[in-house]
């Protein structure tokens, strides 16, 4: 039994130094697609909500029905939005027609 | 092992290593969508093989929960306007803490007397933290909508009572561990989390919110990792691990860039203002107002520019102006470059998200390091709403409050162009003799109406 939780806690540690090495390659363009995208990753709390959300204990249901909510709405929700984000940065510009109307608008 | 326990526990292993690529696919542009449907894909994997889980007998509250969630989480992310990132994510912090602070409590409940003494702890800290996000977030969303002041709520003995509650929930929870049928010791340590939570974010002030949202991503991370503990589930350590990771990170990189230390945004309250100096009336110093002819004027006879933009941009809504009156200089020939700060915004990355939604090609957006010194070789600066990041007084004045914080150069330049509402003290309330000096123009007024007068003015006279 004491053997899990040391086992867990070298999976912690182990995954902290993975996910900092892999984080700080990250560049400060990116930073806030990189919180809104951990931040659906840690959605992930979706799969103890669902265990709660499907056991045979009536209150356990009921809590469990909420943080499914909760958990849902950051996973499909930080995907989204993330995916929305990143499909916006562009090496080039596009041939903007906003600009061109807004040109022909002003002049 | 059962067949099906190997067939889950091998679905979580992919799940996490599909994760860890889906952080490096950020390193960047081009590989990041890929990466972030690596992540889609993980996460799919891992709601699939718990569904098939054998403790699960029922379905209708699970089927829900995720009917609800995923409507909410479309509608949201569909609807939301880029300039209210930083609410969004705040919100979605607070999501993600009651989340796990409710299965914390739903599995006391349920199995409670029954736990060994360290998953029960890690419960209890599961529930703290959980619920401590949850309001923390809350409060901080409260904070970036204006509901709640954006300025520092302090009172006498504030930090001892928040270190003391601290210490208390961490005693409360050895007792739930010995005694786990004191039931509410346990409830106690989630009131104990939903008030501190509350009260740890009402002494923070709005331009330091980039450290607290950072903090929080951190908090709802550790808060996964303990049920992951509680739990015995791998995957969710894992995640959380990643997320905790990437919200220490990213605050340690936010307060070197205010350069300040964790402890003093946490127990500082920063821009408590109204100190000597706040009150000296700002009248009796003169300052260039110039009209956005002068401003035009100045434009036309520049060969490079560079923009800072700062949180005004995002509060009047001005990227789409700023992007256009790039275009319209580089259309002369002009040399044009953005300038952004690692805390400029109320979030990690949000003046390049504001400026990729308009359209500026990411290789236009400078960081504070890479463009520190083209200031001196550029003839225009254009702030639009920054204001600490360009405070000379980080750089002089020992006593200044951001004294020791990297700023940009911008006084160097040729001739700077300020975009400001008016001449009232940014949010800190630190005053920026930057505004007052000879070679600075100050154009008050909506930045997003100036820039567009700005874009006429060089289409007028060629």
């Amino acid at each position: 039994m004491s053997g899990e939780w040391i086992f867990n806690l070298y999976i912690f540690v182990l995954a902290t130094f993975v996910g900092y090495q892999v984080i700080s390659r990250v560049p400060p363009l990116l930073h806030t697609p990189l919180m809104s995208g951990t931040n659906a990753i840690s959605g992930i709390s979706l799969v103890a909500s669902l265990i709660a959300a499907g056991s045979d204990h009536r209150l356990s249901q009921i809590l469990g029905c909420i943080a499914v909510t909760c958990a849902t709405i950051n996973v499909v929700g930080g995907f989204l939005i993330t995916d929305r984000m990143l499909r916006m940065f562009r090496r080039k510009p596009e041939p903007a027609k906003g600009e061109k109307a807004l040109q022909e608008g002003k002049s | 092992m059962t067949p099906a326990a190997i067939v889950l526990g091998l679905s979580y292993l992919v799940a996490a290593v599909l994760f860890i690529l889906c952080l490096r696919g950020l390193s960047g542009p081009q590989t990041a969508r890929r990466g972030l449907f690596l992540g889609e894909v993980g996460m799919l994997v891992a709601v699939i093989a718990t569904l098939l889980h054998r403790e699960i007998v029922t379905y209708e509250w699970i089927i829900a929960g995720l009917l609800i969630g995923s409507t909410i989480g479309v509608a949201i992310s569909a609807t939301i306007p880029m300039t209210k990132m930083p609410e969004r994510i705040a919100l979605s912090h607070s999501f993600g803490g009651l989340a796990t602070g409710l299965v914390g409590v739903a599995e006391f409940m349920r199995e409670g007397e029954h736990l060994p003494s360290f998953k029960l702890a890690a419960l209890g800290f599961e529930t703290f933290l959980g619920l401590l996000t949850f309001t923390g977030s809350i409060m901080a969303f409260g904070k970036l909508q204006g509901v709640i002041t954006g300025a520092p709520v302090t009172w006498k003995g504030q930090n001892v009572m928040n270190i003391t509650l601290f210490f208390g929930s961490l005693a409360a929870i050895g007792v739930v561990v010995m005694h786990p049928e004191m039931k509410a010791v346990f409830f106690g340590i989630g009131a104990v989390g939903l008030a501190l939570g509350v009260m740890a974010v009402l002494p923070i002030g709005g331009a330091d919110m980039p450290v607290v949202i950072s903090l929080l991503n951190s908090y709802a991370g550790l808060a996964a990792c303990a049920t992951g503990f509680a739990l015995g589930s791998q995957i969710l350590i894992i995640s959380g691990a990643l997320d905790g990771s990437s919200g220490l990170l990213l605050s340690l990189l936010m307060s070197k860039a205010m350069n300040r230390s964790f402890a003093n945004v946490l127990f500082g309250a920063f821009g408590t203002s109204l100190e000597p100096g706040a009150a000296t009336p700002q009248l009796a110093k003169a300052y260039n107002e110039a009209t956005v002819e002068d401003a035009g004027a100045v434009l036309k006879a520049s060969q490079s520019v560079i923009f800072v933009p700062g949180y005004g941009m995002a509060v009047s809504q001005a990227q789409h102006a700023v992007r256009d009156l790039a275009a319209a200089l580089e259309r002369r020939g002009v040399d044009v470059k953005h300038a952004i700060h690692p805390v400029a915004g109320r979030m990690p990355g949000h003046m390049n998200v504001l400026l990729a939604e308009a359209n500026v090609p990411y290789d236009k957006l400078f960081d504070l390091d890479d463009i520190n010194d083209d200031f001196a070789r550029t003839d225009a600066v254009i702030i639009v709403g920054a204001n600490d990041v360009v405070n000379p007084a980080a750089k002089t004045d020992p006593k200044s409050p951001i004294y020791g914080m990297p700023v940009f150069n911008v006084e160097q330049s040729r001739s700077v162009i300020v975009l400001k509402r008016s001449m009232n003290p940014g949010f800190s309330g630190v005053e920026n003799e930057l505004f007052f000096s000879p070679n600075t123009m100050m154009v008050l007024g909506d930045a997003k109406k100036t820039l567009l007068a700005m874009i006429a003015e060089l289409k007028e006279g060629h």
